[in-house]
């Protein structure tokens, strides 16, 4: 009773995929692969995700310990709002951000009065967009860690002499690396894919805001070849993390 | 010089409160049955879990006074060896030594040569480079103490430092340990449930239970002269209280037994089990005591069988396996147990 459903979802979950490679115009695949535009787009994902992964690490492992370690009030709630960019329609996310972050939005009216300067529509407004979207991803994946961690290691160092900083840097995080690893490739993973914030809040202008995704859907309509390719790359890069993660992901032991 | 602790912990349930002291140079036993208090009382020594009440003192430094004064681990000289050791499992043997004074500001080649010179005074200078996860259970306990003792710490704290070695290795490690704890010029505190680790390492015990403090003094006192029925069992002897009144000696629970010595008031009367012998009539002569008993249980070790028997007072016998052969014991049978005055031990209660 149940294979013949197990077998409709497996078809509907990978012909999609199929019909990618299927309509791929292989003969004039490497020309397309290495035009300018996709490989200005692709320059700019990569950067632009890397730049938004290093913010996540930056800022969200701290709050990760904080989550995992610190003796807060209300965690529940405060765990509960980070995840909310997960479930957040990211066009939504992408709506708060222009709100806040916009010529005259909360604090984007201060920025620019200030310092001159105005994320909307720019490579750093990507770097935001995409940020946003993808930290609940590394903070889960390190509060987790932190969690699974043994912290008598952490009062050995503290009974050796070690502040809590360098007892941070030399034991806690070599033991949450894998962790971190997991939540990073992750994190950056769904920066690269990012698509909704983005569009909605740094626009679509090529060279400085249009990333791969948004070139997929801007070729969608003038060439559908180039866009077939420019997705076939982000399969790749897809396949790729998934195979990188599977010990993790798939055994959801992150 | 002296460590002067008055340790007073109160958690829900619970509450510890305890006054040790130690001079440089002593190791203090902490013995007593799981729950007694023994790992607070040592993570409060460290600084791991903080006073709620009492003071502590090392030579003159104050190290934590509730409300007032504090020290957090990081800043007291303390070198802690933890039960299952808590090396640090992705550094080297000889990282993990180092990692106290590179903590500490030390420069990292200075760190290293500190560290091997450490690593080989326990022994472990050619496994120097082998990562925490790769050593045996003896290797890591010498890697433990090796880390706890390369920043010099005033305090050395041990946490059932044996407990996790086999049998084989644990008496090599034991000795080894001993002669360890006897150059260190700090004071020591070792953790235990086990008696003849705190012999052979401690000068003085210090018998804990429910959270105070029972009985303390020499290992060789405490064994001959047990005040509760915890450390009587421990070291495997015949304990009872009772009230004197010359050679007669009431006991509380039950019976009466004649004594060599005389006595008066409130006493324990302490006695090995082997001191006890079993006849299948009632003995005469001597000034020996005897009373009827019936046996409750047989345990065998090696050539001696302990023989639990129920009377007025209950006691344990240990005799020849040749002996229950003879007298064909077995439980639930009626025996005469007797014991000569001059063997049990008198003292005041």
């Amino acid at each position: 009773m149940l294979v013949l459903p197990a077998l409709c979802a497996l078809a509907f979950l990978v012909t999609p995929l199929i019909g990618l490679l299927v309509r791929t115009p292989w003969a004039s695949l490497s020309d397309r692969l290495f035009s300018a535009e996709v490989g200005t787009a692709l320059r700019l994902s990569l950067i632009c995700a890397t730049c938004a992964t290093a913010i996540c690490l930056v800022l969200g492992i701290p709050l990760a310990w904080l989550l995992a370690r610190a003796q807060l009030p209300g965690r529940g709630v405060i765990r509960a709002l980070v995840t909310v960019p997960l479930v957040l329609p990211p066009v939504v996310g992408g709506v708060a951000l222009l709100l806040v972050f916009g010529r005259r939005g909360l604090l984007g009216q201060y920025l620019y009065d200030w310092f001159g300067v105005s994320l909307p529509f720019t490579t750093p407004g990507v770097v935001v967009a995409e940020a946003f979207v993808a930290m609940p991803f590394l903070v889960i994946s390190v509060e987790g860690a932190l969690r699974s961690t043994d912290t008598r290691y952490e009062e050995a160092a503290a009974t050796l002499g070690a502040s809590p900083w360098y007892t941070f840097r030399r034991v806690t995080l070599p033991a949450i690396a894998p962790g971190v690893i997991a939540g990073g490739v992750l994190c950056w993973a769904r920066a690269l894919g990012e698509f909704g914030a983005t569009i909605t809040f740094a626009g679509n202008f090529p060279g400085r805001t249009t990333t791969m995704p948004l070139a997929v859907y801007l070729a969608l309509e003038t060439d559908p070849d180039a866009a077939i390719v420019l997705s076939l790359v982000l399969l790749l890069v897809s396949v790729a993390v998934l195979v990188s993660l599977r010990e993790r992901w798939i055994r959801g032991a992150v | 010089m002296t460590l002067r602790a008055e340790l007073e912990v109160r958690r829900e349930r619970f509450r510890l409160d305890l006054s040790l002291s130690v001079a440089p140079g002593e190791v203090v036993a902490l013995l007593g049955p799981n729950g007694a208090g023994k790992t607070t009382a040592l993570r409060a020594l460290a600084g791991l879990v903080p006073l709620t009440g009492g003071r502590l003192t090392v030579a003159d430094a104050v190290w934590d006074e509730p409300p007032g004064v504090f020290v957090p681990p990081e800043q007291r000289q303390v070198g802690v060896v933890f039960q299952d050791y808590l090396l640090f499992q992705h550094l080297s043997a000889l990282e993990n030594v180092a990692f106290g004074l590179r903590a500490r500001g030390l420069r990292r080649a200075q760190a290293r040569a500190h560290a091997a010179d450490r690593l080989e005074r326990v022994g472990l200078a050619e496994h120097a480079h082998a990562t925490a996860r790769t050593l045996s259970g003896g290797q890591a306990q010498r890697v433990a103490l090796a880390r706890a003792l390369a920043t010099d710490p005033q305090l050395l704290l041990l946490d059932e430092p044996l407990a996790a070695l086999d049998a084989g290795t644990r008496m090599q490690v034991r000795a080894d340990l001993s002669r360890h704890l006897r150059d260190y010029r700090g004071h020591t505190v070792v953790v235990t449930h086990d008696p003849l680790d705190a012999m052979v390492l401690a000068d003085r015990l210090v018998i804990l239970e429910q959270g105070t403090v029972v009985q303390q003094g020499a290992p060789a006192e405490i064994a001959r002269r047990p005040r509760s029925d915890y450390v009587a069992d421990l070291m495997g002897l015949n304990l009872f209280r009772g009230t004197a009144d010359g050679t007669g000696v009431e006991i509380d629970n039950g019976g009466h037994l004649t004594v060599a010595t005389p006595a008066t008031g409130r006493v324990f009367l302490a006695f090995p089990p082997t001191a006890v012998s079993l006849h299948l009539q009632q003995p005469t002569g001597s000034p020996r005591n005897s009373w009827p008993v019936t046996v409750g249980g047989l345990e065998h070790h090696a050539n001696l069988t302990r023989v639990r028997l129920d009377g007025a007072p209950p006691v344990l016998a240990d005799i020849t396996s040749a002996a229950v052969a003879d007298l064909r014991i077995q439980p639930d049978m009626r025996v005469w147990a007797a014991v000569k005055a001059t063997e049990i031990h008198v003292y005041p209660a």
